[in-house]
């Protein structure tokens, strides 16, 4: 396969579906051969999953790819691979006890008589470090080198094995900024030997700086296609995050007088969070927008006891709190709603009654003996409050759709009665109505009288729900609007856009 | 024969059937029709080959269905049983114990060493405390200094073991004052029933009852099904993990007192012993409670025990040679397991 030859990839109305939510709707979309084209969007809208189709990651549940004019249905990325389509993949899929020469010729050796040929191996590596720009020692382990220079050996690899396209998903998330000038020289030169890069990423001066062509994704839609050079990170945004929010907008009460119920002061953890101070009222709903990797979910959790912190003060209802555990957390009131709902959220094997009690099985028991009838009968109440289908206590929980799932893990807190309820991407993965269901539940709780931090990567949904609105970026908080703020002005300021800081 | 609808549609559904739990009290909305499903298959296969296997050797073998070889059956298999239910609780917990062996041979010596020196009342105390400080030191290992529990008792395993002949100075210790004491229950029965089949009920229904009707029963499905989601929910998983260590080295402490009880001696080269780990957990295998943790029930394990113990027996009445019963007991648990596991994959 030579370089000069032309790759052209096409896509007619691929669609894909995971758990009844749709990640990618009836997207159309075409890459010129020698071009770097760009996949963004806001956390969730498909542009991932889309660079994933093409690398033959994820396989699509409708519509058709070609390339070259030739339909092809990959499986495997291995089936991508061999039409040239390489990825680099956020997870890295290297072999951590082999050196960085070894793995960029794994598979691909340069053989002599049947042996590895190493000599011509190192020689190649070298032109390949002189082509590229990389300072990386060849012979080092790759499970001692830090991730950015794990993704420059992908992506060697991907250049020494002759691909074509480069799929390229968040490829300087990890970077520093000299590195990814240099991730960059080398994209340019890619392009410049006639290869294709789709490059995804939510950096919008990046994209602006490096694409040609920019496709914008919004909730698995393609928005628009368009030359970078007639975008500006203004009109991206607002491509992004549109104009019409999606989700019930519900009424917010004036500025609240309530007492506060939890107070975040000068929260610390060693590169995640960085002097946080926050605090959210009784029945208020705070929501914490931002982008991924901005420290969202690393505050809730820290506020949760589920990871350690460096230092700062958590007060709940006035009283100072020695949080170093999730235990500490819940005997002060605080309740978490794990983002991870499959991962360490729900058991799939046990009951709902179990998993809906789970945090507070001493409340159905008598000195250590389960009553397994009262158990019952409190799940199945608290079940069909929560419109749970079906709210039968006996059924298991991998049983379940992802909407109700999620809705058994609300009722897990709910059973504890807390007084600030932490939520962690609440509608993740469910569907449409439930997670209208879920919105109103989250209200109606505050209307109730609880204090709910609500983190969410779906800006319409805090917008929807929060009665102030923190933004977060780089682990600190860096703004703050009172309710129903202009979703662009949220979006800028979660860019750190010039101009949003204040 | 037909297989039953699973009684109650719990997260353990047998079990209360067993544990003489009310099941009318159950939703009969849930019951997924008469129809035969894969889970069922899964849940209660086992039990149906056993009832299939016990038939077949009742009608192929005069002696098999008598009380005196039943009881035998039992008796022989009563330790391997006791440890077996016990380590289910720390398989169920998501962890692994290699060491019961080890632990069973160790309190085994211990114990009969006790009653020579310090009088035969001993014996007792001393194997079930030692048990459970061996299985106390298994559980901080796993848990303080965070070794793989596969590892972590593999090595302990060899230590206990090692202290067993350390102890006895590779000889059986025979405590002649007090025989009589000291071989009680080994050689005894109560209503026609050796002491030891009654111990292996009595724990199996407790562990049984503690499983199903206890907080600590619920906290441990959940460490094993999912350890971050019961960390999340405020559980001290190491304090559980520990207790769940102590229990099994409790148990194997009990069944080496009455391997002691029986010989009448203590011996650090026990066969029984060399081979208890590797039998107990083919049973809880056997029996379907999953070795990655979070699913399984202590009767099943008895079932896995008694299941492993009937072929052995029944192929002895039958003159068949100790190898063939070798080899259809590995393919049986690969069966077992494979079943499981293809079930658990569609």
């Amino acid at each position: 396969m030579s370089a000069s030859e032309v790759a052209t990839i096409r896509l007619v109305s691929i669609g894909k579906r995971y758990a009844g939510t749709s990640a990618l709707d009836d997207v159309s979309l075409e890459i010129r051969a020698g071009s770097v084209h760009a996949l963004v969007g806001a956390n969730g809208a498909g542009k991932s999953t889309l660079g994933k189709v093409i690398g033959g990651v994820v396989r699509p549940d409708d519509g058709e790819m070609f390339v070259d004019g030739r339909a092809v249905k990959y499986a495997t990325p291995r089936d991508a691979r061999g039409d040239g389509i390489a990825t680099i993949a956020q997870e890295l899929a290297l072999a951590p006890a082999m050196s960085v020469l070894e793995n960029v010729f794994l598979g691909i050796e340069p053989r002599r008589l049947g042996l590895v040929n190493r000599r011509a191996m190192r020689q190649q590596y070298a032109e390949l470090i002189a082509r590229s720009g990389f300072e990386l020692n060849g012979d080092v382990n790759v499970g001692s080198l830090r991730t950015a220079d794990r993704q420059k050996v992908e992506i060697l690899r991907a250049v020494n094995t002759d691909a074509r396209v480069i799929v390229m998903d968040e490829p300087t998330s990890s970077l520093t900024s000299v590195e990814t000038e240099a991730l960059h020289r080398m994209t340019r030169s890619l392009r410049d030997q006639g290869k294709t890069i789709v490059y995804v990423s939510h950096f919008l001066d990046e994209v602006l700086d490096l694409a040609d062509t920019v496709t914008v994704m919004r909730s698995g839609h393609l928005v628009r296609t368009a030359l970078a050079a007639a975008e500006t990170e203004e009109s991206l945004v607002a491509g992004m995050f549109g104009a019409a929010a999606e989700a019930e907008q519900f009424e917010k009460p004036p500025p609240s007088t309530a007492p506060v119920m939890l107070a975040v002061e000068g929260l610390r953890r060693k590169g995640v969070l960085s002097d946080v101070s926050l605090t959210v009222r009784q029945g208020e709903i705070v929501g914490l927008a931002g982008l991924v990797g901005s420290g969202r979910t690393e505050l809730a959790r820290a506020i949760a006891g589920a990871d350690p912190i460096d230092g700062g003060k958590i007060t709940v209802d006035g009283k100072e709190r020695r949080i170093r555990s999730p235990a500490h957390a819940l005997a002060a009131g605080i309740a978490f709603l794990t983002e991870e709902r499959k991962k360490d959220g729900l058991f799939m094997e046990l009951s709902l009654a179990a998993n809906t009690t789970f945090a507070d099985v001493p409340a159905v028991s008598a000195r250590g003996i389960l009553r397994r009838a009262v158990e019952r009968h409190r799940t199945r109440q608290l079940l069909e409050s929560l419109n749970v289908d079906p709210p039968l206590p006996g059924a298991r929980a991998n049983s379940l759709s992802g909407g109700n799932q999620q809705k058994v893990l609300f009722a897990r807190w709910l059973f504890c009665n807390p007084k600030v309820l932490v939520l962690d991407e609440p509608t993740r993965g469910v569907d449409v109505a439930a997670r209208a269901a879920i919105h109103r539940l989250i209200n109606d709780l505050a209307k109730e009288g609880a204090a709910v931090l609500l983190i969410s990567s779906e800006i319409e949904e805090v917008l929807g729900l929060a009665h102030r609105v923190l933004v977060m970026r780089r682990g600190a908080i860096t703004r703050e609007f009172a309710a129903d703020p202009p979703l662009g002005d949220v979006m800028e300021a979660a860019f750190g856009l010039p101009g949003s800081e204040t | 024969m037909t297989l039953q609808p699973p009684n109650a549609p719990d997260d353990i559904p047998a079990t209360a059937a067993l544990a003489g739990a009310p099941a009318g009290a159950f939703d009969r909305r849930v019951r997924s029709g008469r129809r035969i499903k894969a889970e069922h298959i899964r849940d209660y296969g086992i039990v149906v080959f056993v009832v299939g296997l016990f038939i077949y050797f009742s009608l192929a073998s005069p002696v098999f269905l008598t009380s005196g070889n039943l009881l035998n059956l039992v008796y022989e298999n009563a330790t391997v049983g006791i440890a077996a239910c016990a380590v289910t609780l720390t398989i169920i917990a998501g962890n692994f114990d290699l060491s019961l062996g080890a632990i069973f041979t160790l309190a085994e010596v211990l114990c009969a060493w006790a009653a020579v020196h310090w009088g035969v009342w001993w014996c007792f105390p001393v194997a079930i405390v030692s048990g459970a400080a061996m299985g106390l030191i298994n559980g901080a290992v796993i848990t303080k200094l965070r070794v793989n529990a596969f590892l972590a008792t593999l090595a302990t395993a060899l230590a206990f073991t090692g202290l067993a002949l350390a102890v006895s100075g590779g000889f059986e210790i025979i405590p002649s004052k007090g025989a009589s004491t000291f071989t009680f229950i080994g050689l005894n029965r109560v209503a026609g029933i050796q002491y030891p089949d009654l111990i292996l009920l009595v724990v199996a229904i407790l562990l049984q009852l503690v499983l199903y009707f206890t907080v600590f029963g619920r906290h441990l499905y959940g460490v094993g099904g999912n350890r971050d989601a019961a960390r999340l929910s405020g559980l001290k998983v190491d304090r559980i993990v520990i207790i769940t260590f102590v229990l099994t080295g409790a148990a194997c402490g009990l069944a080496g007192l009455i391997d002691a009880s029986t010989t009448g001696q203590g011996s650090a080269s026990n066969v029984l012993g060399q081979n208890l780990a590797l039998n107990a957990i083919a049973g809880v295998a056997l029996g379907g409670t999953s070795i990655f943790g979070g699913i399984g029930a202590v009767w099943r394990t008895v079932v896995g025990v008694l299941m492993l113990g009937m072929i052995t027996n029944g192929f002895d009445l039958l003159g068949v040679a100790d190898y063939w019963q070798q080899i259809v007991r590995g393919v049986l648990i690969i069966g077992a397991v494979a079943v499981g596991s293809m079930i658990e994959r569609r």
